[in-house]
């Protein structure tokens, strides 16, 4: 027992260790990053000294781009079961090795959520009012509440099962499977709910028709599946250019045609949902018009939504051409047109319009302030940190680098 | 990131790359330690007691005591005058009702102000409960409504007027979602909320269809003559930045069987109040004989605040 607990702190040393070694470009990057959470901690400690009065947030538009970001991170850590669905369902070998770098983005995606909601709070320090036993948590009333509980579960699931399965090949032993196989499939089921519970957040709430819509739930689902895989896409374009890790070329087709297909159902379902909106012409397509048309001459928004489906579309149409398949460069413009594209979609596209007109019919905008912009680049750039430091880690365990044998 | 490195050299180049990573490691978190510098301008910390402070039900009455004598305290430093703070109960066979009767409402606002005087709302930036309407007659389109008129002289010909204020709703979307349950129902029918227990999610705020909760977005300013100093804990006690508030049908006076400040101040009596279990009071004949309605019934809320038509 002893033993076991003096190697499992001798290897975290190790893993530890690792996150002070590396070339001019790692110290670089780290050090931008760091620059960058300093600035963000800068901006929230100035948020909770002065109040949330330092956003462009009101009562009328009560929730603004960190919900924003919430929203779209949580896509994020669910789309790490589209390389864990394939691998460990249909027992794809391209994609087997890479599961891991798709977990540990869920986990830097799920750290970044819970900053994003912590800054959103108005009395932070009463964190400790949500914890079940010594707080007051409004389990199962509060959608909120379920909130809580599966993006800390997911959260520990996959800080779990990326952390016995580094540290099997660290020992290099052969994984027990009933150390991680049930909840390998736990967190599958675990993934679509953190973010169907995202979603009903807002579909949950009847004063807000333009919420208050069943295909949310899907169009998240669909939207995080194309934002999520375009994003490890990326990340293992980089992976293989600075380390000396193998990534196969079949292994970023597969995730194009994930991409590919989860692209087509999201614009699919939002055309579904337009339809809707404005062939009805109801008193409730008002928020639907200014978000696409601006409403009583006020129209913040138009432009950021017609970027947004003009980024979707050119990804759509690059990811449906034999070009992105041949070419790796065509394939990032597409995740990239196609991550902004669903951010501004999710964000300024859903969050912001479900507010304007205020439920009194009161058109009252929102444009972020330069504070909040900073806590937000704070966040990123700490969730891109994390997500380094659990490469910088884990990368060596995976190709033999880091092990047991040369401790 | 390196490559793997033949054996010999491994030791002399991660210890001299070990360096090199705490000198950078000691600069990061001197980094976020000078990012930390604002809170230099925090003005009082929060105490001990505020922090641990339980939630509103689990109070034992004599912790309640504890409690309002030490924000009796707080906002005699804060203020430089003491107030009473009380922890009014609701009366047994009491359930509140407004009606408000928009053939009268002549849009003067006087309800909205004197509720400001009344329940202690900071003054800068200034909020209200109360928001009144103006809607062109023939229509209850809400974005037709204007709710920052301001003419030489009201009514204007052609107009009637709507004020708006938390419904008090018999199933309301508000106190279901709060993930902490610092607001809730009591048995009076008046929404309430703890604000020492609220966390400022806005929640609420974003699921109340007749935007009725206000956010304190900023630390609220009262002047020191113009606080009132009947206060009650649920009502209209001081509030801080970060937490919500609304309207609570004025529980410090409706509970010790007073009207609220909005009905007492308004000239044209077209505000109502009372108890609708009691068969011979004004409201439940007004429920009873009056052409009635209330605002968003298709949200399925069930307010107790009414509208009706005199004519």
């Amino acid at each position: 027992m002893i033993t076991a607990a003096r190697n499992y702190t001798r290897f975290l040393s190790r893993c530890f260790a690792c996150l002070f070694e590396g070339d001019w470009r790692y110290f670089l990057w780290v050090g931008l990053l760091t620059a960058v959470c300093a600035a963000g901690l800068n901006a929230y400690t100035r948020q909770y000294v002065y109040g949330l009065a330092t956003t462009g947030m009101t009562d009328q538009v009560s929730w603004g781009v960190y919900i924003a970001n919430f929203t779209f991170l949580v896509g994020v850590a669910a789309a790490a079961v589209m390389l864990v669905i394939p691998v460990y369902v249909y027992h794809n070998e391209d994609l087997h090795d890479l599961v891991i770098f798709g977990e540990l983005l869920a986990v830097a995606a799920i750290l970044m959520c819970l900053a994003f909601v912590t800054v959103d709070l108005g009395r932070p320090e009463r964190f400790w009012h949500l914890i079940p036993g010594i707080g007051k948590f409004n389990f199962p009333g509060s959608m909120l509440s379920w909130d809580v509980i599966v993006l800390n579960g997911y959260l520990a699931l996959n800080v779990y099962i990326c952390g016995y399965l580094l540290y099997c090949r660290y020992r290099n032993v052969k994984p027990a499977k009933w150390f991680y196989i049930p909840f390998v499939f736990i967190g599958i089921g675990w993934a679509v709910s953190i973010h169907t519970v995202t979603a009903f957040l807002y579909v949950g709430l009847g004063g807000r028709p333009f919420w208050n819509s069943a295909i949310v739930g899907p169009r998240f689902i669909a939207s995080a599946f194309t934002a999520g895989p375009a994003i490890i896409i990326l990340a293992l374009q980089i992976l293989r250019r600075v380390t000396t890790y193998r990534v196969r070329d079949k292994a970023l087709m597969t995730l194009r045609s994930i991409v590919q297909v989860s692209m087509l159902i999201n614009l699919f379902l939002l055309a579904n949902e337009v339809f809707k909106e404005f062939y009805t012409d109801s008193l409730h397509v008002a928020s639907a018009k200014y978000l696409f048309f601006g409403l009583h001459g006020h129209s913040a928004l138009v432009p950021w939504i017609w970027t947004a489906i003009a980024f979707n579309c050119i990804a759509m149409t690059l990811l449906a051409m034999p070009l992105t398949k041949r070419s790796l460069p065509w394939l990032d413009v597409a995740c990239v047109l196609a991550i902004v594209g669903i951010w501004i979609e999710k964000g300024m596209g859903l969050v912001i319009p479900g507010f304007i007109p205020s439920p009194l019919g009161e058109v009252v905008e929102y444009l972020p302030t330069w504070n909040e912009t900073l806590v937000c680049l704070g966040i990123w750039a700490f969730g891109l940190l994390a997500y380094t430091f659990f490469l910088r880690m884990s990368v060596p365990i995976l190709n033999g680098a880091l092990n047991k044998e040369n401790e | 990131m390196i490559a793997n490195p033949p054996p010999e050299s491994r030791d002399s180049i991660s210890r001299r790359s070990f360096l090199r990573g705490s000198t950078a490691a000691a600069a990061g978190v001197a980094a976020m330690a000078a990012g930390l510098a604002p809170l230099r301008k925090l003005g009082e910390s929060i105490s001990v007691d505020q922090f641990l402070q339980q939630h509103y039900k689990e109070l034992k009455p004599e912790d309640m005591d504890k409690v309002l004598r030490r924000i009796e305290g707080e906002v005699e430093r804060q203020y430089g005058v003491r107030p009473h703070v009380r922890d009014y109960k609701p009366m047994n066979g009491v359930e509140y009702v407004y009606a408000l009767n928009l053939t009268r409402c002549v849009g003067c606002r006087k309800c909205v102000h004197a509720c400001v005087a009344e329940n202690n709302q900071s003054r800068d930036p200034e909020i209200q409960y109360i928001q009144v309407i103006k809607m062109p007659n023939g229509t209850f389109d809400m974005e037709k409504g204007d709710a920052h008129y301001a003419p030489e002289s009201v009514p204007e010909k052609g107009f009637f007027y709507m004020p708006v204020q938390c419904h008090q709703c018999k199933n309301p979307p508000c106190t279901k979602v709060c993930p902490v349950k610092a607001t809730w129902t009591e048995p009076d029918g008046i929404t309430v909320i703890d604000y020492n227990w609220c966390i400022g999610c806005r929640y609420c705020e974003a699921a109340c269809p007749y935007f009725a909760r206000r956010f304190n977005f900023s630390e609220p300013t009262i002047p020191k003559d113009k606080l009132n100093l009947e206060m009650s804990y649920l009502g209209n006690q001081p509030r801080h930045k970060g937490v919500m508030e609304k309207c609570h049908f004025c529980i410090q006076r409706t509970r010790v069987g007073r009207y609220p400040a909005c009905l007492e101040v308004c000239p044209t009596g077209s505000r109502k109040f009372g108890n609708i279990l009691d068969p011979n009071s004004e409201v439940a004949h007004i429920l009873r004989e009056k052409r009635v309605f209330v605002l968003k019934e298709e949200v399925g809320t069930l307010p107790r605040f009414f509208y009706y038509f005199d004519v």
